[in-house]
């Protein structure tokens, strides 16, 4: 065994499926993680594609679900694979901004046996939060936290962070607080897909960060056991970078809209991959021996720093569409690595974020819709 | 922060509400599964939350496992358990009604 260790390339069983039901989403969420051309991918998986994933991804064990998109809720057969899921043995968890769920729907995903429910709000007012995701759902969204609490499920509130809503976290917990919710997260943007299109004017400066952590802890040490507060650090400014995903195809399993099969819900704009769909290909052999999850397994294809270095096993060098998106190279070590001889790509770009840009060289904030998705389509981001 | 674990040999124990605990065939083992999380209860962890079901008493527990696994002192073992996954908030003190 080399001295500095070595990651191990023979997989384990994934744990967690995020289905992707569908790219649909009545929300324009600027920070969206959804691919920018997501206009040009293909026909969605029907309802008897998705009931074979969700069986095979349970036999390969699987036991954490998430549905997922866009808006799941977009899908009228989500209730039939809620209870398949329960049927299965899934632990699952519909991921949603709470537009078109009613009383009527939850009392399905109650029966069929759903576990629980993760609503997302844009920020604490009705302004932000209507600004931010681009429509008119904050008063929407409270009434549907009040159903989520009335049909008994644990309230999980997810906020994505930002330079225009971090500083009202205070805020933003003492909603969640008064929404009696059991878990908040409260997620710094990471920049991928829509929200790298907008880093320029979400990336928040080192003194907000400060002050909502401070903030963020002195309410944990208030509330304690009663409301769980996870707290998503922005990487950009980490000297070492997050073991994303906990390691390439290691645990995570995600199937996109229209069946393609991913290790995390990024890696589809990687170039020179292939990633399988499963309208061709079983689960089993997706996970286990497609050359695509097998890519960054283990670590033979690292380059220098990382190879040699005793972080590896921790790691795994980062996260590879960042490094694709920011060096050009998938197999360089994640640039937010401050061992990285491409750190500057990061340090630059938070140095720029310390000061404000004079409004005209401000490009305008882009929204995640069809028309703007068509035209990122043609330009290669 | 958490609550300290205050329990006697008659207190009755449930998993925490939303929390779900099930054999896992793929991995041979005992799990316990909660929003965002899972945790994996190898060997005699996952025969202590067996039997964590809102009804068996703290003795009632050590004297099943006793029945089950003859032989050994398991009442410290149990008691350390118990305290541990409560600190955690994965099990509560049964709640009346």
């Amino acid at each position: 065994m080399e001295k500095a260790g070595s990651v191990s390339s023979k997989p384990g069983n994934p744990l967690w499926l995020l289905a992707e039901i569908t790219y649909k989403c009545p929300l324009h969420c600027v920070f969206c993680y959804n691919p920018v051309d997501y206009t040009r991918y293909g026909e969605e998986l029907s309802t008897d594609d998705w009931l074979r994933v969700l069986r095979q991804g349970r036999e390969l064990g699987a036991t954490q679900l998430g549905f997922s998109g866009g808006e799941p809720l977009v899908r009228d057969d989500l209730e039939i694979l809620v209870s398949e899921a329960r049927k299965l043995g899934y632990y699952s968890n519909l991921i949603t901004s709470g537009v078109g769920l009613n009383e009527k729907r939850i009392a399905a995903f109650k029966e069929g046996g759903l576990d629980h429910i993760q609503l997302s709000f844009q920020d604490s007012t009705r302004e932000m939060n209507d600004f931010l995701s681009s429509t008119k759902t904050f008063a929407l969204k409270q009434k549907v936290a009040k159903l989520i609490k009335q049909y008994d499920y644990p309230m999980v509130l997810n906020c994505v962070l930002h330079r225009h809503n971090i500083d009202h976290v205070q805020q933003i917990l003492e909603m969640a607080e008064a929404m009696d919710a059991e878990y908040v997260e409260l997620a710094n943007t990471q920049y991928y897909g829509w929200a790298l299109v907008n880093r320029d004017q979400l990336l928040p400066t080192r003194g907000q960060l400060q002050r909502a952590e401070e903030v963020t802890n002195k309410f944990r040490e208030r509330i304690g056991n009663k409301m769980r507060i996870f707290y998503v650090v922005p990487d950009y400014y980490e000297e070492r970078p997050k073991a994303c995903m906990k390691g390439w195809g290691a645990l995570f399993l995600t199937v996109t809209a229209d069946g393609v099969a991913l290790p995390c819900h990024e890696a589809r704009m990687l170039p020179g991959l292939t990633f399988p769909n499963v309208r061709e290909h079983d689960l089993g052999w997706i996970w286990y021996d497609s050359p695509a999850f097998n890519a960054y397994r283990g670590d033979s294809w690292m380059q220098e720093p990382c190879r040699s270095c005793p972080e590896k096993v921790k790691d795994f060098g980062g996260c590879r569409c960042q490094a694709y998106l920011l060096t050009g190279d998938a197999t360089n070590t994640d640039p937010v690595c401050g061992l990285s001889p491409l750190h500057h790509l990061v340090t630059d770009v938070v140095a720029k974020a310390q000061t404000p840009a004079p409004k005209a060289d401000v490009k305008p904030i882009l929204f995640r819709d069809d028309k703007n998705s068509r035209a990122l389509s043609k330009t290669p981001v | 922060m958490s609550e300290t674990a205050q329990f006697t040999d008659d207190t009755v124990f449930e998993l925490q509400r939303h929390f779900r605990f099930q054999w896992e065939p793929a991995q041979l083992g005992f799990v316990l599964l909660y929003p965002e999380g899972m945790v994996k209860l190898p060997g005699s962890s996952g025969e202590i939350m067996k039997r964590i079901d809102g009804k068996l008493t703290v003795r009632g527990i050590v004297e099943d496992l006793q029945t089950a696994f003859p032989g050994t002192d398991l009442r410290g073992d149990v008691m350390g358990f118990l305290e541990h996954v409560h600190g955690k908030g994965w099990i509560r003190l049964k709640q009346a009604g």
